[in-house]
């Protein structure tokens, strides 16, 4: 786990993350600045190293909605802004960039950072990326798969030379600059079925799992198939980090919790994928079973406390600002994180 | 209340026919509803090739964007190999998991012959239940000798179809008002 700058003596890594979400507030039909958008998720990382969270990720998706296509600018921006936190995307489209670039990126956030800077690679949920960027979809697959091998190849050696389908060979190449400590925690983006879970486990790299809603147990296959395939191919994984994601929204109680949440998730979902959040659903969704992180603070503790049973997870990330989520209510989120969630939830993990 | 009549194919007479005819009976009976016809021989649709209905151009883009708009939907579908047509499969192929949530459907169907009278509940039903559609249990089977040179000959066809254009509001209407009542009792 130190490889991955993982202490379990600590208890479990508590994290927020954001893809630059740039919905407009659904409760003032108004929608702020990209500009003061940004802005606002420097302060917010801010915030959030003050409140004792431990990681703070931001991603890239190019399309509407979202402000932090070049998320390693704004990493970088963060970097300078904090001095503990961890950074990490949530997560690099590996597959529209370059691998080589990508690494060039994070090594010099992590120069930046003093040490702190991660890379989570997915191949993106939304593919309004691979147009604009001159991928072709029907590389979809194999792509990533080519270009997180390079990747990995870059971290784990001083020279590379390497072939492939997609990109130009290396012959004893140097990458510049190299990280701090020589190397990167390099994580990969999971969705929620087992498919990229066991292709994670094969390749032995740690995984950040997304767990956005419905019963929480659905996804312990994926974590079962992640910790197989790793057994199967070599690696121990106990020394593997698995990382779980969520929609998360707590107040100090479950009613005030779901009207502060709702109409945002309702939104959101309108927004990017073309139909709202039943009622009847989130109706449910408080319950400890559910993965949708929403509840007063006793319940999302529960919760955090039952997924760790369930999944036994290093690092949960939690994104608070989905679907135009003024900033007031951003800061009173990461308040209560700080002041009652993190206490609770490093006590029952320390290892 | 949005209802939209989707003619299933790009080829034949029979279903532009007969969905045509529940669009008119619609309008006459219910005018304070609003009610448009999509056939899909008008229009030139894309393959599905995963990405959200909404991030497509044209054609594709308003037909997706107006079915995942209606509060209610009737489909009219020949039978092609004892299925529906391929051009009707991928209108859902285009459409998220649940786009039918909250939606009421119901069906027209033609076929050449009688042996087909279960294509709807083997081939199409499962479908739009899985695609959580309220489905309105009855539909209307249609064979080639109800129609003459574009018309309806069968009076009882046109009786089922009237009975089909009200089962499909009144189900329409039902969960809406439950769905209202539903929705009341939530406190968010």
């Amino acid at each position: 786990m130190e490889k991955y700058r993982i202490d379990q003596s600590k208890g479990i890594e508590f994290g927020l993350y954001s893809l630059g979400d740039h919905i407009p507030n659904p409760l003032t039909g108004e929608r702020i600045s990209a500009q003061q958008r940004i802005k606002e998720l420097v302060e917010e990382s801010q915030l959030a190293e003050q409140a004792g969270i431990d990681v703070f990720g931001v991603g890239e998706s190019h399309q509407s909605y979202f402000t932090t296509q070049a998320h390693t600018v704004v990493l970088g921006a963060i970097a300078q802004a904090t001095s503990k936190i961890k950074l990490i995307s949530s997560a690099t489209v590996l597959s529209v960039s370059d691998p080589v670039r990508v690494y060039e990126d994070f090594a010099t956030i992590d120069l930046i950072s003093d040490g702190r800077a991660e890379i989570v690679a997915g191949r993106g949920s939304r593919v309004g990326a691979y147009d604009l960027l001159g991928v072709d979809l029907k590389d979809y697959e194999e792509i990533f798969e080519e270009k997180l091998e390079l990747l990995k190849k870059i971290n784990d050696n001083d020279l590379v030379t390497w072939e492939g389908q997609f990109r130009a060979p290396l012959r004893n190449a140097q990458i510049l600059p190299q990280p701090k400590n020589g190397s990167l925690p390099i994580w990969r983006a999971v969705g929620g079925p087992p498919a990229s879970a066991i292709k994670a486990g094969y390749m032995g790299i740690p995984m950040m799992l997304t767990t956005l809603g419905g019963p929480a147990v659905n996804f312990k296959p994926s974590v079962d198939a992640y910790r197989e395939a790793a057994e199967r191919s070599g690696f121990d994984p106990k020394e593997l980090p698995i990382a779980t994601t969520s929609l998360f929204y707590v107040a100090d109680t479950t009613k005030e919790a779901l009207q502060g949440m709702y109409p945002h998730l309702n939104g959101g979902f309108q927004a990017i994928r073309g139909a709202g959040y039943p009622k009847q659903q989130f109706a449910q969704a408080p319950d400890i079973r559910d993965a949708l992180m929403v509840g007063s603070k006793e319940q999302i503790i529960e919760k955090l406390l039952y997924q760790y049973e369930l999944y036994g997870m290093q690092r949960f990330m939690a994104q608070i600002d989905f679907g135009g989520v003024p900033f007031d209510k951003l800061m009173k989120n990461i308040e209560i994180i700080g002041n009652n969630i993190l206490p609770a939830i490093k006590k029952y993990t320390v290892k | 209340m949005k209802i939209v009549a989707l003619a299933g194919s790009i080829v034949g007479s029979k279903i532009k026919t007969a969905i045509s005819k529940v669009v008119e009976i619609i309008q006459n009976k219910y005018p304070e509803h609003e009610v448009v016809l999509l056939d899909l021989a008008e229009y030139k649709m894309e393959y599905s090739d995963g990405r959200n209905y909404f991030e497509y151009d044209g054609d594709t883009k308003y037909v997706t964007e107006t079915i995942m708009a209606a509060d209610a939907i009737i489909i009219g579908t020949p039978t092609f190999q004892a299925s529906i047509p391929a051009t009707l499969k991928n209108i859902f192929d285009l459409l998220p998991v649940n786009a039918f949530r909250d939606k009421v459907m119901s069906t027209v169907v033609t076929a050449g012959t009688s042996k087909h009278y279960l294509m709807i509940e083997q081939q199409l039903k499962p479908i739009l239940a899985y695609m959580k559609a309220h489905i309105v249990p009855t539909y209307v089977f249609i064979e080639e000798k109800d129609f003459l040179r574009k018309e309806i000959v069968n009076d009882d066809v046109l009786f089922r179809l009237e009975r089909l254009a009200e089962d499909t509001v009144m189900v329409a209407d039902a969960f809406a008002e439950i769905r209202a009542k539903k929705d009341a009792e939530y406190d968010f």
